[in-house]
């Protein structure tokens, strides 16, 4: 079922995403070659607990961690390690906060250290698609838009897209209501509407879209084990367009900037 | 954290033997029905997916009513077996998954 969420429950779900947005800021600027995922995964616990939210991801069907942190060939929902981060490594890292009973989801890839410039390339590839699927979130436009746009502007530039994942409509719970694949055709599933809040997060790889699960029953790597970059915003649909509600202040897209929402923007006034 | 897609998850565990003998009753032609090799290439909505076939064409194929009730999954590039009606060659039926 899909539900529309009244402006207090976006309000609530605005300032979860606050929480969500600022932890992963934090760890974006921590995160550095040498240290281990474990310990960004404790600074990600400790930064939302101490915000008087809750770890989403922790314990979600088993799931261990706070984030999900993913390197290089790892697509998504790694699980925090002994691994130590190398120079070079693509990370991607997925959080989650349940502030209030209502749950923001937000992701990021970011270079630890230099990377490769095709690397970067990937990694700015996806960033843009993300924010040309928000840009479709339009009340009025279809789920189909959404994935149609990310699916197109991943693919003129050569990359996979991935299938067996999608984004999802965010709420009380997690993973509600409409999936929200990253492919598709214009105009086709649920229509968008204000109060609708949807996960958007584009999973793009360099080579082929396959991926598989690794033994852990969570990992997803690409199959033929090439980078793999994953950007994600909790946005709201409301009458005067898309809002993000896990904005951060750091590290985000210039574009960004246009689905800011309207609570935020009395903020930055003051 | 991204959704997983697909049908659900297979519940408990089927032995090799459950396995062929399954294939077995359902690889048995109904009348007329065409049975062919095909290998998954795209999931699409309601447990529809597009198949390609060992023929090189490539049909749009539910899933029957048995795989539906066991949650088996099927994923892009499963091996599975299609049976055809002799009337409609672009429409087929997934009786079986290859594993």
């Amino acid at each position: 079922m899909v539900t529309l969420k009244s402006a207090r429950e976006i309000e609530t779900m605005r300032r979860s995403g606050k929480i969500t947005a600022t932890v992963l800021a934090e760890l974006m600027q921590i995160a550095k070659a040498g240290m281990t995922t474990r310990e960004l995964d404790e600074i990600a616990e400790r930064g939302i607990r101490e915000r008087g939210g809750i770890p989403t991801f922790k314990g979600y069907h088993g799931f261990p961690a706070t984030i999900c942190a993913s390197v290089n060939d790892e697509v998504v929902h790694g699980i925090p390690s002994d691994y130590v981060l190398q120079d070079g490594d693509l990370l991607s890292i997925d959080i989650g906060t349940t502030l209030d009973g209502y749950v923001s989801d937000s992701a990021v890839t970011i270079p630890v250290g230099t990377i490769s410039r095709d690397a970067q390339r990937l990694l700015d590839v996806t960033r843009e698609s993300l924010m040309i699927g928000i840009a479709q979130m339009q009340s009025g436009n279809h789920v189909g838009d959404i994935g149609a746009a990310v699916q197109r502007f991943a693919e003129d530039h050569g990359y996979g897209v991935v299938r067996e994942l999608a984004g999802h409509g965010v709420g009380t719970a997690m993973h509600e209501e409409p999936q929200v694949p990253n492919y598709g055709k214009p105009g086709t599933g649920v229509e968008l509407r204000p109060g609708l809040v949807l996960a958007v997060e584009p999973m793009i790889t360099q080579g082929d879209r396959k991926v598989e699960i690794l033994k852990d029953g969570w990992t997803v790597v690409t199959a033929d084990g090439k980078l793999a970059a994953h950007f994600e915003h909790t946005i709201a649909v409301t009458e005067d367009g898309p809002k993000i509600l896990t904005l951060r202040t750091y590290g985000e897209h210039p574009d960004a900037a246009k689905y800011v929402p309207d609570a935020e923007k009395k903020v930055q006034a003051r | 954290m991204a959704r997983r897609r697909g049908g659900r998850p297979v519940r408990g565990k089927r032995s090799a033997a459950d396995k062929a003998a399954k294939a077995a009753k359902t690889a048995m032609p109904k009348e007329e029905a065409i049975e062919v090799e095909g290998t998954i290439v795209e999931p699409l909505p309601n447990a529809m997916f597009r198949v390609e076939l060992a023929n090189g064409h490539r049909v749009l194929a539910h899933v029957s009513g048995k795989i539906r009730m066991n949650f088996i999954r099927i994923l892009p590039g499963d091996r599975v077996l299609v049976e055809l009606s002799p009337y409609d060659l672009t429409h087929g039926r997934i009786t079986y998954r290859y594993k």
